[in-house]
């Protein structure tokens, strides 16, 4: 019975022809699967199987990480992701385990940038990242940095990093790099992004940006890595290795590989410019809609009561002329609703045709060229630490971390 | 050799390329391109992880002791899945369904619930740096009384182009890995069972053919030996000459051995640096080294230089192992004087380290780095001599001599594919699936039902046609004329030059056909496939090559030429039938049917002579 049998029992396997001997992994579907000796696994009537004994629990032996005390002193914080993510027997999928010190172990080249403090802050996948945690993460970031960290390192799930990293752009001014990193191939397997990703994160965390910013593979060689700003990163590939593009701008610079040499664009910022301060008040209370044609006002209607809605438009920022009479009776009730477009490139201009008129008459605020996904967080940020209405709509319109460009420029 | 006495054992594990219509994990095609079709190229590196019981592979490990980057060109017909770029799509069904079918064949039990795994390999073959596979069945039945361990379902790997430059096309065709048990023992028995398992797998109809198609590992072991996995033998011919040399290589390693234990042979442990007495060389190689390091091996003189395969010593052995760090290869006193370090820096090396005359010393020279890992592989590879035979992956060499690749992978390189699920196998599913007629069942029912010569009957099931022989057969196509066309003409059409390879079998079929309904006569059938092969289609062809002749038609030309030779016909009366049946088919240019051109030609010489006698009377 697998009920008596526990992951990594000697069993005995009659299936075939004769008898074979095999390691019990887990139960599946109602089948035992069984590592046989030759490391294939099988799935098997739980009845074929016998047990044999119980192999007794080796603890691997801890290898103590030496650090360069003459390096820098960087932090990782984790949060889990495919960077540091390995098998679950029980589902067969790969989560989240690793912590900082595993990565650390993982990829010892790393200990030639810096010397590392290690901080496990959760171990999630990052579709299920919350506003609550990214307050947490500030903090610790923040944390991090008034200890002396000279750069934080945020291990990340790719799904959801950008808006993380859009979140700790406003919350946090930060005189050091905070670079988000993950893996978009798992790190259990040989060809995983995860060493190069972390190598060059760790690189430019040790160099003169300060500003929060993700890093990730720029091509689908192992070349180079891009440096996106926090507010204008986007995942733009369910699973390639250059999935992380900046839209709108260029990147703010780049790390060669396997060199790991930092460039930075003149436009990024430099260490010594900003002050460190936190600033993390969220209102989680808002939502994001994306328009399609034929939406019903009753999907407006259904954020009746939120603190703020981002729409997704159309072209310039546009929704039907149906769903303004929703739209009006949001923000009459105090919704605060930003326009954005789904065009992702270029800017709103609600000024040209009539619904966008009607849009701006209604009290709706354009997004400038700002991406929904980083209008959301922001409208977050911005209600949950500004009280007063005419302030929120003067920082919605206001370039605070780079997430607007000023002007439209050639060429993204 | 008395292979009995030695104790010989092997098997085989034979890989088969599937002929499915997509590739194993994706919806690719499964043709192979050219090199200079690529569309782009990608750059990577691979690093070895761990298992999920913690552990690194040993092979893995020996791949990784210097970092490559790898290069892989990629083509219109290969998708992100190849570049590993994009998770895998689900198991192929259709080879699921071909890997079934040919376990039924081995009269194997299926697995129930079928798991792909990740078999690392970061030689760089695999973009991914494992390669994906699946164990289907179990215990199969061998002629000899031998058994099939398994059958496994794996996506093939990338083809090297060069060095460590590698090509997407073939990456993730599908294949099936059979694994013998060690049950042969003797070098013509792998060869008979070799063949059997071919004639077998090509008896489905579904794999692929052609050179590069099927490859053969063999495991070889004798008694005191070890088991040695032999990679990549894709001549049949030279199996037994690659069993036959496995063996000989063993017994002289174990020679070795013995003599090695008898002179009290040690092998120090830490390597001397040489650097300095080599600060005048005019040997190229150690001028450009940084570092030239000594491994001292007292009592190994003379066999490091020991022939133990046919253009193989212990020393290329400690070579090979050299190698994976990089460097190319290595020097050992047995061999010096030579590659331009004199005799006089010989003798000056054995002073300075005070070296016995039964020492052997080996050079490695390369930056200090890949010097160290080398002298620590061959100080590894000198000590294993003293304790007999180490188990390995070898490469076979063009000539049937093996050369060392890696340690034998073990459990600790299979890793199961999380993007992939377990695929559920009905037993009553796998219980009705057809069996294929063996090739050697068919070639005795075509001498048996067709009456063809067991000679060509035999070269028929050996030809990748076969299948497209019985299809004409059972449309009504004779089938002599369908083995001839299909066997003979086509051959002989290739020798002359002619590339008939993307005749469709359908348009094939179609030119048969035309024949047996008398619209086109079977002389003319290598025209008629000519002008396909130049890119005619098939109606056209048949139209110009072989506007059938009627048979009125014929009776004119014939009686034509009956009139025109008549002196030749009152000469020899029927016996110019011969001679004029030429004459007649060179008229008709193949237009029409040779037994019908011989059957109006004796008419009207009949005729004629009837005629004419009546006259002359």
């Amino acid at each position: 019975m697998t009920g008596e049998l526990s992951s990594g029992d000697s069993v005995v396997c009659r299936f075939g022809k004769k008898p074979v001997s095999g390691t019990f992994i887990t139960s599946r579907d109602g089948l035992a699967v069984v590592k046989l000796e030759t490391g294939y696994n099988i799935g098997v009537p739980v009845t074929a199987l016998t047990f044999v004994s119980r192999p007794e629990i080796v603890v691997s032996p801890e290898i103590t990480v030496t650090q360069d005390e003459s390096l820098p002193k960087l932090s990782i914080v984790s949060t889990g992701g495919t960077i540091a993510s390995r098998i679950d027997y029980r589902t067969g999928a790969v989560t989240s385990q690793f912590d900082a010190e595993d990565i650390l172990r993982a990829i010892p080249r790393l200990r030639m940038i810096g010397r590392y403090r290690a901080r496990k802050l959760t171990t999630i996948l990052s579709e299920n990242m919350t506003p609550v945690i990214w307050q947490n993460l500030s903090k610790a970031v923040y944390e991090e940095i008034q200890q002396g960290a000279e750069g934080v390192i945020v291990t990340h799930g790719t799904d959801t990093m950008a808006f993380s990293a859009a979140a700790i752009s406003f919350m946090l001014d930060t005189s050091v790099p905070v670079i988000f990193v993950g893996s978009q191939r798992s790190a259990d397997r040989p060809s995983s992004d995860n060493t190069m990703n972390a190598l060059c994160s760790a690189s430019v965390a040790a160099s003169e940006l300060s500003e929060v910013a993700v890093v990730m593979h720029g091509s689908s060689n192992d070349d180079y890595c891009a440096i996106h700003r926090g507010t204008r990163v986007r995942k733009m590939h369910t699973s390639r290795r250059d999935a992380f593009r900046s839209i709108g701008v260029p990147p703010i610079g780049s790390v060669e590989y396997p060199s790991l040499s930092v460039r930075l664009e003149q436009f990024a910022l430099r260490r010594g410019s900003v002050e460190p301060a936190l600033r993390n008040g969220i209102e989680e209370h808002c939502g994001l809609l994306s328009f399609y044609p034929g939406m019903s006002p009753s999907s407006v209607e259904a954020f009746s009561g939120f603190a703020g809605l981002v729409l997704s438009g159309t072209g310039l920022g546009h929704i039907s002329t149906a769903l303004i009479p929703a739209i009006r009776a949001l923000i009459a009730n105090g919704t605060v609703v930003v326009m954005t477009s789904q065009c992702l490139h270029g800017r709103v201009c609600d000024r040209v045709y009539d619904t966008g008129r009607d849009l701006i008459k209604a009290g709706v605020i354009e997004g400038e060229d700002m991406l929904p996904e980083v209008a959301l967080v922001k409208l977050m940020w911005v209600l949950g630490n500004q009280e007063d209405r005419q302030s929120q709509e003067l920082l919605m319109r206001t370039n605070l971390k780079g997430e607007f460009t000023g002007r439209s420029v050639n060429g993204f | 050799m008395d292979f009995d006495a030695l104790g010989l054992k092997a098997g085989i594990e034979i890989h088969q390329q599937l002929n499915t219509r997509e590739k194993l994990f994706c919806h690719c095609p499964t043709i192979l391109r050219k090199f200079d079709e690529r569309t782009g190229e990608i750059f990577r590196y691979l690093r070895a992880t761990e298992s999920e019981l913690g552990e690194i592979d040993r092979a893995a490990q020996e791949e990784m002791k210097h970092e490559r980057l790898f290069c892989y060109y990629r083509y219109d017909t290969t998708c992100l899945v190849e570049c590993d770029e994009e998770p895998p799509a689900s198991l192929n069904p259709e080879a699921i369904e071909i890997s079934n079918i040919i376990a039924r064949m081995f009269s194997m039990t299926p697995i129930g619930q079928v798991h792909t795994m990740r078999k690392l390999v970061i030689d760089g073959s695999n973009t991914s740096g494992f390669q994906r596979t699946a164990l289907v069945a179990i215990d199969g039945v061998l002629p000899n009384g031998g058994s099939i361990d398994t059958i496994c379902l794996e996506e093939e790997a990338a083809q090297r182009v060069e060095g460590d430059t590698f090509s997407l096309d073939r990456l993730g065709i599908p294949l099936v890995e059979i694994t013998t048990s060690p049950c042969m023992h003797t070098p013509e028995e792998v060869l008979e069972i070799a063949r059997y398992l071919g004639m077998v797998l090509r008896s489905t109809g579904r794999v692929k053919r052609g050179l590069g198609t099927i490859r053969q590992d063999i495991n070889i072991s004798i008694r005191e030996g070890a088991r040695v996995e032999i990679k990549g033998v894709q001549d049949l011919d030279l199996i037994a000459e690659v069993v036959r040399r496995e063996v000989l290589r063993q017994k002289n390693l174990l020679d070795i051995m013995a003599k090695l234990r008898e002179r009290g042979a040690a092998v120090l442990p830490e390597p001397v640096d040489v650097t300095g007495l080599f600060e005048h060389t005019e040997s190229t190689i150690m001028k450009k080294a940084s570092q030239i390091l000594a491994i001292r091996l007292p009592g190994f003189a003379e066999l490091v230089g020991t022939e133990i395969q046919p253009g193989r010593r212990l020393g290329s052995e400690f070579s090979d192992y050299a190698r994976k760090c990089g460097v190319g290869g290595i020097f050992h006193t047995d061999e010096l004087p030579a590659y331009g370090i004199t005799s006089g820096e010989v003798s000056v090396l054995r002073k300075t380290l005070s070296a016995g005359e039964d020492e052997c010393i080996i050079l490695v020279a390369a930056n200090a780095e890949k010097a160290l890992c080398a002298a620590q592989q061959v100080i590894f590879r000198a000590a294993t001599s003293l304790r007999g035979v180490p188990e390995e992956t070898r490469k076979m060499l063009e000539d049937g001599s093996t050369a060392y690749m890696r340690p034998l992978p073990g459990a600790a390189r299979m890793y199961p594919e999380t993007d992939v699920y377990p695929v559920t196998i009905d037993r009553d599913w796998y219980d009705l699936l057809p069996i294929p007629e063996l090739l050697t069942e068919k070639r005795d029912r075509f001498v048996r039902e067709y009456h063809l010569d067991p000679t060509l009957s035999s070269h028929l099931v050996s030809s990748e046609r076969v299948f497209l022989f019985e299809r004409a057969v059972s449309i009504g196509i004779s089938p002599s004329l369908a083995a001839r066309t299909l066997l003979a003409t086509l051959k002989e059409l290739s020798r002359a030059g002619i590339d008939t390879s993307h005749i469709s079998d359908e348009d094939l079929l179609g030119v048969l056909h035309a024949v047996e309904e008398g619209r086109a006569a079977k002389e003319a059938v290598p025209r008629i496939l000519e002008q396909m092969a130049a890119g005619a289609k098939i109606d056209q062809a048949l139209k110009e090559c072989a506007p059938a002749v009627s048979r009125e038609e014929l009776e004119i030309v014939v009686r034509r030429i009956v009139k025109e030779r008549s002196s030749l016909i009152t000469e020899r009366g029927l016996g110019s039938l011969g001679p004029l049946m030429g004459v007649v088919m060179t008229e008709v240019r193949g237009s029409a049917d040779g037994k019908l051109v011989s059957e109006v030609l004796k008419q009207e010489i009949s005729r004629y002579l009837k005629e004419s006698g009546a006259a002359a009377r």
